[in-house]
């Protein structure tokens, strides 16, 4: 393109060359350039998209400055900038900007500001391992740990009294074998392999109760602890379920292919070994419905509320940690209802009533309903309260997804082994 | 204790502390003085003035020490050259050390410290570490090439670095393979004809053998390496789609997009009758779904993406509406971008599902948001004819609503209908005028003013309805002034008798009391028009419209073709094209959709013969200069969801105007009432004396006619008349038209400068793009006095050929950048390749024919050149005014050949051989080249030269 200083430039293969770490607040605490400093001034474009968003969550993630792109994440309270100045894949930068926010969380218990400030030098030495000028290069939470010993209590006080650091000495022995995500020579006194399978279920159900969309997300959480080199296959009782998978790197992707088993070597500790996703064409099993009537009056400034909530398909199990939340309209001032169980509050700030029922008890259902005072002389709201419900199911995988064995090979030692299942709502919703 | 600490500071100075403390003997309290430096670094305060002090912090054993002195460097070598050099000897004999960590640590923070003292040293240890035991420090190495290349690539070329990188290919270690990969990729942007990724079948069975094996970010390398290759045929396309689909499962969302990429591309070249065909498809939709569940960040970008998919193959996703149906806590740019598929996807199948979705979501609380939906369910009513019916139903209850920016979008919508369904649901009419005194938005007002002058006949009080805008005339926006101009014109056409007064009324508001130009010219055009030639004026006027189009904000197929082959990218998330971003090559190497195997579209062997050469151009460029012209106006917002509204319309009546036979107007009775209608007798007597006595209007009028641009030169070689280049609309009023000259040896760019716009313009100048030849200005753009408006100025540009070069497709395509005071702007343009032919392009004939004989059969091109009427003697003379010099002629029973040569400014030689019959119009013209790509070219030289 002609050259009129609009243009980025090509001359460079930084991926990423700088990046910011904003709070909610608009403070930039931290900064970290891989090539040479950028002014933080940078900022200032997306400072103007934060403002423009109003909500945080509303920021777009790519933003466009004279000379640079400016890709952002939000997590947990903080604005992870990052600038860009060569056509790079965004997602690329996306999915980077999330492991950094995964490795803070996996090195420091979470991820806030407080904590990123209270370890600012092995923030510092985890982003210059995970990024060499722009290319990703350790990622992998194993290898990292390494490299770079995450922060104990204890280790602290060792280190000041010897001195000794907190970086670790030697090339790690996963970083380059074929199997980059074990370190080698793991050893446990139990041996155990523990594995969750969670799925939430995502839908939208419309004010008669039709369900307007409905899918499953699913996925199976690993904690493997075993020694030395084992090499395991999972398989399923009904792998047909599972058209659109996506697995953690160890797997073998020829033999699900072939034989629909999961035959993988695991990194030693947590990671995810698979998720699914069970499509809106699929019937989906929806385990409870929602009889509502939020209404309100032309004249008074006031309205209704009557909410209702039941067991629909259960599948037998019960239905736990049961929580409904609606955001009303702005107009709404406050609420006086009656719950005949559970608790229920009413944010008159963020609009938000959520009301906590716990276990649904299919011989009595649970009923909230009152009166909704409204802003003296303002208009009969326009828009429609959304509900969202939240819920729990232990024991159970909704799309009947069930684990048939886990067999070991490669080692001697009898592993223990378990499978757990749970079923919780993602986004669910319930239209008004 | 936490590293928090190290943000504390005394009084005493903290530099003035720090620095003692670097210098301590105690290695602990070192350390714990380097940590704080970083600390300050992190938040961006200066402690560059630490830097000996921290440098000579740097030879120790201890390797948390070493790193974060190495930490500190990175950042503060550039800017202290000088000191940077004190580091260089630890540096080298780090890259010896036992340890590889320590080895790999030095060759990358080297790497990184962009001083060219430093950069000298780098290269033994860099050539070791390159051929390292340890594939860690062969990665990292690998890594530092590119690095270094961006530094100094000639000292990269020299040093044989390239080489060594290309052999890392067929490394052991997948890691180092794609790294190497990486590093090749970068450094061939920035040098587009090097034959560095020499990708053939056995490099990309090592990559896709790497691809299994290598980390997630690797695997992104190799996947856009891939993407960039062209398989053989289809066999060999399937082949890698069989192996890249694997990928499509990988949890990292940038990995799946990548080999959606390659996936997209090569399927392009298999049959569609294969059942592979089939199968890919079917394979492709559950990942795209999938990647909606992840983060919203990721979801806005795969939304991006996965809107020119469906513009490209509808059929992947076709089934999977409602995976984008919108959920409340969507962020607002997920819930735009999902809004715009599910419009892309509806069909007659889904559009109960779709439209219910709709009235949903144009009741929720975020009011841009509320505006798209209702637009959207407009879209559908004209996407899905069957659906007409319900949608308008579903906007008159939305009208019923009575909110007032609901009303408004739907208000907009619904002309659209109109303009699609003529004469079927005009019987809303009455309930859009119910709303009339709510509407407070420009492009509201002007629909509503369009359907009241439209549908005037059967509104009993359009003329009161209209009236009633008039009185805020000058308040209103040009958008609104120019319908409401149009509007009152149709009315009087339609109902004479009861709107003399509202006509003469707003056409002396347009023309007198309008710093507008665009409104003035209207407003004489329609005056004019009315006063001479009522019935013609009603043919203009009221003349049937053509029926707005389906999808009218469908990327342009060859913008859409571009898109898909960067997948992924920036340009796929903007969907402007690549160019736009990147200075520099990636940008102008326009990718292309391979051919399909088997069918007739190939894109080898342009029927050149039938090509004018004048013609190629018109049609491409407009429509990229568009493109190229809206890049300073990116934003997020998406494409305008409706309709050429009223606008586009009024245009081409301007247009339509301009063809209706007024020339003779504009010659003649300026100055005089007589001319008048009738009805518009009593025109105020300043208009006509304005138009007689100012030029400038004159002027402004005499240009709308001057469509043909300027008169072609006829001195030295042939030179075509200016074209339009720029339009004025796109480029904020300025309009250029030019065209190229050679004369006596010197190339020059011949432009007519316009302002159409009402400010005057300064500041001007001019930058080519990198191109095929080299061409670049070789002075500035000499416009000395300021542009005023309506004025041309003509300036000759001389252009030299040492400019930057890159190959450009097509060959002889320029990109050019103006600038002037208020803005920049681009188009693109192409030149004849005659510019280039220079004078001493006389070959010797023995070298000709040697020459002949040597450039192989394969590089010959063939081409006719019909309905020449000239014999062989003044076809050779007035080739040679050009440049084209007759070395040879031979006469074989009644056939005259001539023997030809031309040489380019770049030292290329072309031969050709030209078959003249006595009797017959149409040559025969041979063509050999060492480089056969300029022969299409050359050929239409020939042409343009022997039929002017």
């Amino acid at each position: 393109m002609p050259v009129l200083d609009i243009t980025l430039k090509d001359n460079a293969l930084i991926m990423i060359h700088s990046l910011f770490l904003i709070n909610n607040a608009g403070d930039l605490f931290l900064e970290k350039h891989w090539k040479s400093v950028i002014s933080r001034s940078v900022c200032d474009y997306f400072f103007e998209a934060r403002e423009k968003a109003v909500e945080p969550d509303n920021v777009p993630p790519v933003i466009r400055t004279p000379h640079h792109y400016l890709i952002n994440i939000y997590r947990e309270k903080i604005f992870f900038v990052s600038v860009i100045q060569t056509e790079v894949p965004p997602l690329f930068v996306i999915e980077f900007l999330h492991r950094v926010a995964e490795t803070f969380q996996d090195y420091f218990g979470e991820c806030s500001e407080s904590t990123i400030k209270d370890n600012v030098v092995i923030v510092y030495e985890l982003l210059e391992e995970m990024l060499d000028n722009g290319f990703p290069l350790a990622t992998e939470s194993n290898i990292l740990k390494e490299l770079i010993r995450p922060p104990t209590i204890l280790r602290s006080m060792v280190n000041t009294i010897t001195g000794s650091s907190n970086v670790g000495e030697t090339l790690p022995t996963g970083q380059l074998s074929t199997i980059p995500w074990r370190r080698a020579g793991v050893k446990y006194t139990n041996n155990e392999a523990y594995f969750d399978v969670v799925e939430e279920i995502d839908a939208i159900l419309d004010k008669s109760g039709t369900t307007v969309f409905a899918e499953i997300q699913g996925v199976i959480d690993a904690c493997v602890k075993l020694s030395g080199m084992p090499d395991l296959t999972l398989s399923f009782m009904n792998p047909r379920l599972l058209d659109d998978v996506s697995f953690h790197p160890c797997v073998r992707y020829k033999r699900w292919e072939s034989e629909r088993v999961i035959s993988f070597v695991p990194p030693d500790g947590n990671f995810q070994l698979m998720s699914y996703h069970i499509s809106a064409q699929n019937l989906v099993a929806i385990p409870v419905y929602v009889k509502q009537n939020i209404s309100f009056f032309e004249t008074g400034s006031s309205g209704r509320l009557d909410i209702t909530v039941g067991p629909k398909q259960t599948m037998g199990k019960t239905v736990e940690g049961l929580v409904v939340t609606v955001h009303m309209p702005k107009v709404v001032l406050s609420a006086n209802l009656n719950a005949t169980q559970g608790t229920y509050n009413y944010d008159p700030v963020t609009k938000i009533l959520v009301w906590d029922i716990g276990k649904l008890n299919p011989q009595k259902l649970p009923n909230l309903k009152g009166s909704l005072s409204l802003q003296s002389g303002a208009p009969k709201p326009e828009e429609n309260p959304s509900l969202n419900i939240d819920l729990k199911i232990q024991q159970l995988a909704i799309s009947g997804l069930k684990v048939n064995r886990l067999d070991m090979y490669g080692e001697k030692y009898k592993p223990f082994k378990g499978v757990k299942y749970v079923t919780k709502a993602g986004k669910f919703q319930v239209r008004t | 204790m936490t590293d928090s600490k190290y943000f504390t500071t005394t009084k005493k100075g903290e530099i003035f502390e720090l620095k003692a403390e670097l210098n301590s003997d105690k290695k602990e309290k070192k350390k714990e003085a380097v940590k704080k430096v970083i600390a300050s670094m992190t938040v961006g305060k200066d402690v560059s003035a630490l830097f000996p002090d921290v440098v000579n912090c740097m030879q120790t054993d201890n390797l948390e020490l070493k790193k974060l002195v190495y930490l500190y460097l990175m950042n503060y070598a550039k800017s202290q050259p000088d000191m940077a050099i004190m580091a260089v000897n630890t540096f080298v004999k780090d890259c010896e050390d036992l340890n590889p960590l320590i080895r790999a640590l030095a060759v990358r923070t080297m790497g990184c410290i962009r001083v060219d003292k430093i950069t000298e040293y780098l290269c033994e240890p860099l050539r070791k570490c390159l051929k390292d035991e340890d594939p860690y420090v062969r990665k990292t190495a690998a890594v530092c090439v590119a690095k270094l290349h961006d530094i100094n690539a000639q000292l990269v070329e020299d040093q044989g670095f390239l080489d060594t990188l290309k052999d890392l290919i067929s490394d052991s270690n997948p890691m180092v393979v794609a790294n190497a990969v990486a590093a090749l990729s970068e450094i061939a942007e920035s040098h587009p004809n090097s034959n560095l990724l020499d990708l053939n079948p056995q490099t990309i069975n090592k990559l896709l053998t790497a691809l299994n094996e290598c980390t997630e970010w690797g695997q992104i390398f190799i996947l856009d390496c891939l993407a960039s290759y062209l398989p053989r045929d289809d066999r060999e396309s399937q082949s890698i789609c069989e192996r890249v689909t694997p990928r499509l499962s990988h949890a990292n969302s940038a990995v799946v997009l990548s080999a959606v990429k390659v996936l997209m591309k090569f399927m392009e070249m298999l049959p569609k009758d294969l059942d592979y065909y089939g199968t890919l498809l079917k394979k492709l939709a559950p990942p795209l779904v999938t990647l909606l569940s992840a983060e919203p960040e990721l979801q806005y970008v795969a939304l991006r993406n996965i809107n020119l998919i469906v513009q490209k193959r509808p059929e992947i996703l076709k089934h999977e509406m409602k995976v984008f149906f919108v959920k409340y806590n969507d962020p607002i740019y997920v819930k735009l971008e999902k809004l715009d598929i599910m419009i892309r996807l509806a069909s007659q199948a889904n559009i109960a599902q779709v439209l219910a979705e709709l009235k949903e979501y144009a009741t929720e609380v975020d009011v841009d948001f509320v505006r798209k939906a209702v637009r959207a369910i407009g879209r559908c009513a004209i996407k899905v004819e069957q659906s007409a019916e319900r949608c308008v139903s579903t906007l008159l209850d939305l009208i019923q609503t009575k909110v007032n920016y609901v009303v408004q979008e739907a208000i907009v919508v619904i002309k659209d209908i109109f303009r699609k369904y003529p004469n079927k649901y005009e019987s809303v009419i009455a309930t859009l005028c119910e709303n009339l005194d709510s509407l407070d938005e420009p492009e509201a007002r002007a629909a509503m003013i369009w359907i009241v002058g439209e549908y005037a006949e059967r509104i009993d009080n359009a003329d009161e309805l209209l009236e009633s805008f008039l009185e805020g005339f000058h308040d209103e926006s040009t958008q609104v002034q120019l319908q409401l101009l149009t509007a009152i014109v149709k009315l009087f056409l339609k109902k004479p008798t009861e709107t003399q007064e509202l006509v003469q009324q707003v056409l002396s508001l347009a023309t007198q009391d309008s710093d507008n130009p665009d409104l003035r010219d209207r407003g004489y055009i329609y005056w004019r028009l009315l006063s001479t030639d009522p019935v013609a004026a009603k043919e203009v006027v009221l003349a049937e419209k053509p029926l707005i189009s389906e999808e009218t904000d469908l990327i342009e197929p060859t913008l859409l073709e571009e898109l898909i082959c960067h997948i992924g990218t920036l340009a796929s998330v903007y969907h402007k094209p690549p160019s736009a971003f990147v200075e520099g090559s990636r940008g102008v190497q326009h990718k292309r959709l391979p051919p399909r195997a088997g069918s007739g579209e190939s894109t080898e062997s342009p029927d050149v013969g039938q090509s004018g050469p004048s013609e190629a151009p018109p049609a491409v460029i407009p429509s990229q200069g568009d493109l190229l012209g809206d890049l300073l106006n990116l934003d997020l917002a998406p494409p305008t969801a409706t309709v050429p509204s009223v606008q586009p319309s009024m245009q081409m009546g301007a247009m339509d105007l301009l063809g209706g036979g007024l020339d003779s107007l504009l010659g003649g009775d300026i100055g005089g009432s007589p001319s008048m209608g009738a009805g518009l007798g009593a025109a105020p007597a300043a208009m006509p004396a304005s138009l007689g006595g100012a030029p400038a209007v004159g002027g402004g009028l005499g240009d709308l006619f001057d469509l043909g641009g300027g008169v072609g030169m006829p001195t030295g070689s042939y030179v075509a008349p200016k074209t339009v280049w720029l339009l004025a609309m796109k480029a904020k009023g300025l309009e250029i038209s030019g065209t190229f000259a050679r004369r006596g040896g010197i190339i020059q760019m011949d432009l007519s400068l316009t302002n159409k716009a009402m400010s005057v313009m300064t500041d001007f100048a001019i930058q080519f793009n990198r191109n095929s030849f080299g061409l670049a200005p070789a002075g500035p753009l000499q416009v000395l006095t300021p542009l005023s408006p309506n004025q041309t100025i003509d300036v000759s540009l001389p252009l030299s050929t040492s400019g930057p070069v890159m190959k450009m497709e097509p060959l002889n395509n320029l990109q050019v950048a103006v600038k002037n005071n208020i803005d920049v702007f681009y188009f693109s343009c192409q030149y004849p390749l005659s510019l280039l032919f220079v004078e001493d392009g006389k070959m010797d004939r023995q070298v000709f024919l040697a020459t002949w004989k040597d450039i192989p059969n394969d590089n010959e091109a063939q081409f006719q050149i019909k309905d020449i009427h000239l014999n062989s003697d003044v076809a050779s003379n007035k080739l040679q005014g050009s440049n084209i010099f007759t070395i040879a002629k031979r006469t074989v029973e009644g056939q005259d050949m001539l023997y030809q040569s031309v040489k380019l400014t770049n030292g290329i030689w072309v031969l050709a051989e030209m078959r003249i019959q006595t009797g017959n119009p149409n040559y025969t013209l041979s063509i050999k080249c060492r480089a056969p790509e300029v022969c299409p070219f050359v050929y239409q030289c020939y042409e343009l030269v022997l039929k002017n």
